[in-house]
């Protein structure tokens, strides 16, 4: 392709957006609303899943061991727990700092009665996992191992939250698809309209001897620039909200705050912003191409 | 693969377009064109005239190859059109300049650009559209006017418009679709005029007519066509009536 020729190719491609304004701010629009959606789904989503694996990583199970078991065992225990995959941290907790977080959490002054350490057997490894389903196959081969006596843990919150995390995924998938063939739906039918109405001005491209590719190249700029900017719009949009929201939600529901844990508007905007320009781009290329196409057999 | 066939004879050589036994069926009604036999040279002006449905607008398409034949043979400026292929479609066309009834300007560009658009087409560079297109707006009469948007001018100059751009290729063959259909009798005559004007610089003119006061007139070959078959091919010929 000649440089005049690439150029004049670009310019018409932007020129299009400017000729055809009820058409370009349709499709904008669209893209617009389909993408805000999608963004503000996804941070929703990305929060929530954030908050369920911070709860995740504080559930912990608690390793005891048999009555005068040498330390050397202990120490050895640990390593062995330390191996496995699905453990993510690991500390180990004498008689007496057991004592002192009891007394200090549920007794306060009236420890003062105790002479002597209650719970003097309660040496204890904290361990916490990274994936909290595995909580079951964990117990089983802690339960398994020469000089453990008990292994304490909290199957219920295990379950609600590997099932809360399984709900997530589900939601995800589902609401992420119907957003797509909507987006799809309401994209192609909006360049459709837009394509049929510069019908005639294909067919004239085409009568004179233009290429396919020359016809094609300013509709699929125009195509993608229109992607671009729809994309652009509501990232700028959720950018704005982001931080506002939570910091409205993180006041608002102080009582909540242990629980609520959101991410960085950084964090969201590192994977959405390339995800929405791409989808925005994508649906941009594939739409006006494919719609011109249709129309390419003069 | 679009195949310029050799040629075999100095007769063959100046034919520019060759129809045998060419027939036409769309999917549904009757045959729009049957066992055409049609043989065009470089250089000629040729009127097709015919009723409506008489065939005429389904021989432009094929000539255009915007419609295939159903079967016989079509060549046209060495291109078989049978079995040309899309890709090379474009490059065929270049050498054909087409004017239609409508005249298809394209509405939001001015006059210079739709013309500098057919040299666009075929990658001229800035440099040559700028000597070439106000060239040939000058030959039209339209020189004063670059700037006016179709929707500004008269059917007469939006026709030499249309003529312009199909002839800043410099066509081989220039195709005529009822280029009159939309004019007055003074616009009309300007039109013909100018097409006689590029027939006598050596370019083949084939102009689809139902005018018959300009035909009768300008005593040039006229082939007739009548329910899809050609019931007369004269030279300096006549518009003949239905009844």
């Amino acid at each position: 392709m000649r440089i005049n020729t690439f150029f004049y190719t670009l310019r018409q491609g932007f020129r299009n957006l400017f000729r055809n304004k009820w058409f370009t701010l349709a499709s904008i629009a669209t893209i617009s609303a389909c993408l805000f959606l999608f963004g503000l789904f996804y941070a929703i989503v990305m929060n929530f899943a954030h908050m369920v694996k911070t709860a995740q990583e504080g559930v912990a199970v608690y390793v005891f061991f048999d009555d005068g078991l040498e330390e050397s065992r202990i120490q050895e225990i640990g390593e062995l727990i330390l191996k496995r995959p699905e453990v993510s941290e690991i500390n180990f907790v004498s008689a007496e700092e057991a004592w002192e977080s009891f007394k200090a959490e549920y007794l306060g002054d009236y420890a003062d009665g105790f002479t002597e350490n209650p719970l003097a057997d309660s040496a204890n490894y904290e361990v916490y996992l990274n994936d909290v389903s595995m909580q079951s196959a964990l117990v089983t081969y802690l339960e398994s191992l020469d000089g453990v006596r008990l292994v304490n843990r909290s199957e219920i919150v295990a379950t609600t939250l590997t099932g809360v995390n399984a709900l997530i995924a589900y939601v995800s998938v589902g609401i992420i698809a119907i957003l797509f063939a909507v987006s799809v739906f309401l994209i192609s039918n909006t360049v459709t309209i837009g394509i049929s109405v510069r019908r005639e001005e294909i067919t004239i491209m085409k009568y004179i001897g233009a290429t396919d590719f020359f016809v094609r190249s300013p509709f699929v700029i125009e195509g993608m620039m229109i992607g671009l900017i729809g994309a652009s719009i509501p990232l700028a949009v959720i950018y704005g909200m982001y931080n506002v929201v939570m910091e409205y939600v993180t006041t608002r529901f102080t009582m909540l705050s242990s629980l609520l844990s959101f991410l960085t508007v950084e964090e969201i905007f590192g994977i959405l912003t390339p995800v929405s320009l791409g989808i925005g781009v994508g649906i941009g290329f594939l739409g006006s191409a494919a719609t011109v196409r249709r129309h390419l057999r003069v | 693969m679009a195949t310029k066939k050799k040629k075999k004879s100095t007769a063959a050589e100046n034919e520019i377009i060759t129809l045998t036994n060419v027939c036409k069926a769309y999917s549904t009604g009757a045959p729009a064109l049957k066992d055409v036999n049609l043989r065009i040279n470089r250089g000629e002006f040729v009127f097709i005239v015919g009723d409506s449905g008489s065939g005429k607008s389904t021989l432009i398409k094929l000539l255009l190859r915007e419609l295939t034949i159903t079967s016989g043979y079509i060549n046209v400026m060495g291109y078989d059109l049978s079995k040309i292929r899309h890709r090379k479609i474009p490059k065929f066309r270049r050498n054909l300049g087409v004017v239609f009834q409508d005249f298809r300007l394209l509405k939001d560009r001015n006059v210079y650009e739709n013309v500098a658009f057919a040299q666009r087409v075929i990658q001229k560079s800035n440099k040559e559209i700028k000597r070439n297109v106000p060239s040939i707006l000058a030959v039209v009469g339209l020189a004063g006017k670059y700037k006016a948007k179709p929707r500004q001018l008269s059917g007469g100059e939006q026709q030499r418009v249309a003529l312009a751009r199909a002839l800043v290729n410099q066509p081989t063959v220039l195709l005529a679709d009822e280029p009159t259909g939309n004019l007055d009798p003074t616009n009309s005559w300007e039109i013909m005029k100018l097409l006689d004007q590029i027939n006598q610089n050596g370019t083949t003119v084939i102009v689809v007519t139902h005018n018959r006061e300009i035909v009768n007139a300008m005593k040039k070959r006229v082939v007739t066509l009548r329910k899809g078959v050609i019931i007369s091919d004269e030279e300096e010929g006549e518009y003949i009536d239905e009844d």
